[in-house]
């Protein structure tokens, strides 16, 4: 259901980017799909505290068996780090490409003095 | 002989060497242009000496299930050799060429920055690794594409990145479902995961996420609409490597590992491969001929001639996944994986002559030019070389692998999709007849009496592309060459999920 709501988000930035015309508009459509694709993974390693969840980190206490491994109960409980690595990575690659992407808008508008798509039309064929 | 060069070094060596490069200002910029260079020839040597090995390297020494590693085969090899080969060529054009822009060494650093990123997707045995060094090469391609900041080239670029970013996101949701689905990011477990169990709901959502992301990468027919406005306003080196190779190693390349190696080939989806080539290759050529800027041209024939490999290499997939007979699959697979290769040198000699030309005369637009034949005679011979070969004229390099395509297709059964093929070729070869009939035959117009032809490092670069056209025919017919070079990454797909083994034992052998 949660898994379904995050494809729901990526639609909608999707089809933001399909039917707007302000570049604006079709740079905050990327930002939704990659939101919603970084939520999408959060979830992945997702667990409720309720159940006792425990951040990933062994710290110590009965989290650690005797031979200082990380016990079987550490492992039944943490959240799953992995997709958070991801989400980090995600998130700053996302930084770049939206630096250049806002970076080009503003160039496109000195040249054009407007935002409107339909009107930044020179190539065609 | 072997010169056993690491792994990393392919995507270390450009890498530092790009964020070394914009520390050079105006006064020093020869010296950053060589470096760049020599960092190109020495990537193309160490290309040519990985072939015929086989290697994981594991990044950190963590070993498979944990960490990252990098896979060496003949697939990646062949890959890492044609990248080599258009990017040297290319920097080597870009010396002279880019004196039209200001702000060379930043050029050069994003160029580098492009070859780290397809390096580091041909070498990745990792989904989100794959990702990772996708969007750096992408990010770079979409500032090089919008590198002269006018009206045209802003336009274009903003294009590319919306479309672009769409088809990152695409991939990475993909790899979000395939982790939640088999709990691992590296391809060998997936692979292994896939054979056991087979595909289930999720995985071949993701499979279907793949086609959608990859395919916008690659520019194939319902996806290609970014294309023909991006390659041409880039300039002409740049040009070069986005329709040379980075279509292929971002679209094609991807593509075929997931789908023969990671999440296995089965029949509908051989179909969809098949399918999005034939419309790629029809629909391309037919746009292409119509069109009377020359890079545009290109451009729209780039489209047509990804359709072949794509066509070759689902080929492939349909008759594995209908237990065919293999040696028809392993002919349809070197169709078309020697075609791509064929095509990454072609077509950057053609984005490489448009530059030229238009270096010297101050246009593109085919009716603005001709009687360029004397006037230009080395740019000519390059242009000729490169148009018979794409047209499929014989001994020239295209022919062989359109032969090779039309004999598998006919071998498996298909008489109509051979007689597809042929027929493209011949309105590529229409197609290229008009652009040596109006740029190098008739009448030369009055204001172009004058022109000369830059001589040098860029006249080199397209004669060392035209005489691989004419070199390359060797590669099938000389048995050893082919054996090694096209044999080994044709067998390399072919395995399909038996990659996964291959790798996991290759990884206990290094005793690692």
């Amino acid at each position: 259901m949660l898994y379904s709501l995050c494809f729901l988000l990526f639609m909608i930035g999707l089809y933001c980017v399909l039917v707007k015309k302000n570049m604006i508009k079709i740079v905050v459509g990327i930002l939704l799909m990659e939101y919603a694709v970084n939520l999408f993974l959060v979830m992945l390693g997702w667990r409720k505290v309720a159940d006792g969840a425990v951040a990933p980190i062994a710290a110590g206490g009965d989290l650690l068996d005797k031979a200082g491994t990380v016990s079987q109960l550490f492992v039944s409980r943490a959240v799953d780090p992995l997709p958070q690595a991801l989400v980090l990575t995600s998130i700053v690659i996302g930084l770049g490409s939206l630096a250049l992407m806002v970076a080009i808008c503003i160039r496109t508008y000195e040249k054009y003095g407007t935002f409107d798509i339909t009107r930044i039309r020179r190539l065609k064929g | 002989m072997s010169l056993n060069i690491p792994l990393p070094l392919f995507i270390a060596l450009p890498l530092a060497v790009a964020f070394l490069l914009p520390l050079f200002g105006t006064k020093t910029r020869g010296f950053a242009s060589f470096i760049a260079v020599l960092t190109t020839a020495a990537l193309l040597v160490f290309s040519i000496f990985s072939f015929g090995r086989f290697e994981v390297y594991c990044v950190g020494r963590w070993t498979i299930p944990l960490g990252i590693n990098l896979v060496l085969d003949g697939i990646s090899a062949l890959m890492l050799l044609t990248i080599s080969i258009v990017s040297f060529a290319a920097i080597l054009f870009s010396n002279r060429y880019m004196e039209q822009y200001t702000a060379k060494s930043k050029y050069l650093s994003l160029f580098l920055l492009m070859v780290t990123g397809m390096n580091g997707v041909v070498l990745s045995g990792d989904i989100f690794n794959l990702f990772v060094f996708l969007e750096i090469a992408s990010i770079a391609s979409y500032a090089l594409v919008g590198f002269g900041c006018q009206h045209e080239e802003l336009e274009a670029a903003f294009k590319y990145m919306v479309l672009g970013s769409v088809a990152s996101m695409f991939v990475l949701f993909a790899v979000g479902v395939v982790y939640g689905n088999t709990g691992s990011l590296n391809m060998a477990v997936i692979s292994k995961h896939v054979a056991e169990n087979g595909l289930n709901t999720g995985l071949a959502f993701a499979l279907a996420l793949f086609i959608a992301g990859f395919g916008l990468k690659a520019a194939l027919v319902p996806f290609h609409a970014w294309l023909p406005d991006a390659h041409p306003s880039a300039p002409a080196p740049i040009s070069a490597m986005l329709s040379g190779v980075l279509i292929k190693a971002l679209g094609i390349y991807s593509l075929s590992r997931i789908i023969f190696n990671v999440l296995g080939v089965s029949v509908p989806i051989s179909w969809v491969l098949i399918t999005l080539g034939l419309l790629s290759m029809v629909i391309g050529a037919l746009l292409a001929i119509g069109q009377w800027d020359f890079k545009r041209l290109l451009a729209y024939s780039s489209i047509s001639q990804i359709g072949y490999v794509m066509f070759g290499i689902g080929l492939a997939a349909l008759i594995l996944s209908k237990k065919g007979n293999p040696v028809w699959a392993s002919l349809a697979m070197l169709g078309g994986l020697f075609h791509l290769m064929n095509h990454a040198v072609f077509k950057s000699l053609l984005f490489l002559t448009s530059g030229s030309i238009e270096m010297s005369t101050g246009t593109r637009q085919l009716k603005e030019l001709g009687g360029l034949a004397e006037k230009l005679p080395i740019t000519r011979s390059a242009c000729t070389i490169a148009s018979a070969s794409i047209a499929g004229i014989p001994p020239f390099n295209g022919f062989w692998s359109k032969l090779i395509l039309v004999i598998a297709a006919v071998q498996a059964g298909f008489y109509t999709l051979a007689a597809v093929t042929v027929f493209v070729s011949i309105v590529t070869l229409i197609m290229f007849l008009k652009v040596q009939r109006y740029v190098f035959l008739g009448e030369l117009p009055e204001n172009l009496k004058s022109v000369v032809e830059h001589r040098g490092l860029m006249a080199f670069a397209m004669i060392f592309l035209a005489v691989l056209c004419v070199l390359m025919g060797a590669l099938v017919i000389y048995e050893p060459f082919r054996v090694v070079v096209l044999d080994n990454a044709v067998n390399a797909l072919l395995d399909g999920l038996a990659y996964a083994g291959k790798v996991l034992n290759a990884q206990i052998l290094n005793g690692q």
